[in-house]
């Protein structure tokens, strides 16, 4: 679990183009919308392609988005349990 | 139309240097855009993580306009500045990388962070967002920078009373070749608003 936290971290960092941002920088619980790292909504619709694209997982329904992508912790939890790839 | 307008500050972006009222602030050898244009955003003082998450279309128009209205911007107040700007190549460069990634049905991942680049206004959009301008706003695609449209156009805005000030803008950007030209067109100013000049700064 620890490395595929990592490992989203990076790529978050990547296909969101944070600019300045580390790994380092991200913790898990840390909020990713809104006072976290203050992603929009444009960027919520791209972790749903990443999901798609790295992890085999299609959302059936958008609005779980606002629970799977809480924090890099839910992310992963949820990644871990779904994945098809 | 005659004008009683001036150009009061003008910016210019090519070649991997940047140009403000003719003194150059930011000179670079041996590098693509992406690093230039980071870069030139560092020079200018700017500080807006969205403008890493722009096509390279948007920074470049960013940029320029930033150049300029982070000294004419009344943080205070509404800012009366429409916006009219004017490429030839509209938004291609991001079009095609959007069509690449569709292209295959074998690894079809759409990008929404790329396709919504993919309209040439964006850009203006961009810079209407960051400082907060509710303004009159037009994007034109020309085969070629057009003076006398632009400056026919700017002070038909001013001298109908439907804003105080234009920024106008020339920004080009196509499989890595690039150039824009950015001013900022008010009463007061040094340089007569008109066709001539308008094509001497652009091609200095």
């Amino acid at each position: 679990m620890e490395a595929l936290k990592q490992e989203l971290k990076s790529k978050i960092i990547e296909v969101l183009n944070l600019e300045d941002i580390a790994i380092e920088d991200i913790n898990d619980n840390d909020p990713l919308f809104g006072d976290g790292l203050g992603l929009d909504s444009i960027d919520a619709l791209e972790l749903i392609v990443l999901l798609d694209k790295e992890y085999g997982i299609r959302l059936a329904d958008p609005k779980q988005g606002k629970a799977i992508f809480e924090s890099i912790e839910t992310m992963a939890a949820y990644i871990a349990e779904n994945r098809t790839k | 139309m005659t004008t009683n307008y001036h150009i009061s500050s003008y910016c210019k972006i090519e070649n991997n240097t940047l140009q403000l009222n003719g003194a150059t602030v930011l000179e670079m050898n041996d590098v693509l855009f992406p690093e230039f244009i980071k870069n030139a955003s560092k020079t200018i003082g700017l500080e807006y993580p969205k403008f890493f998450k722009m096509d390279n279309l948007s920074k470049l128009a960013f940029l320029g306009a930033e150049a300029i209205l982070k000294d004419n911007i009344d943080l205070e107040n509404e800012n009366d500045i429409a916006l009219v700007f004017a490429n030839k190549s509209s938004s291609l460069d991001t079009d095609v990388k959007y069509q690449d990634s569709i292209s295959d049905s074998e690894n079809y991942f759409p990008s929404p962070a790329v396709f919504v680049y993919t309209l040439p206004n964006i850009c203006v959009g961009e810079i209407s967002i960051k400082h907060q301008l509710k303004t009159e706003n037009a994007f034109f695609v020309f085969d070629d920078f057009k003076p006398d449209f632009m400056s026919n156009y700017a002070s038909y805005l001013l001298e109908s009373g439907k804003t105080q000030k234009v920024l106008c803008g020339w920004v080009e950007y196509y499989k890595n070749e690039y150039k824009a030209f950015v001013y900022l067109v008010e009463k007061s100013g040094t340089i007569a608003h008109d066709k001539q000049n308008i094509q001497t700064l652009y091609n200095q």
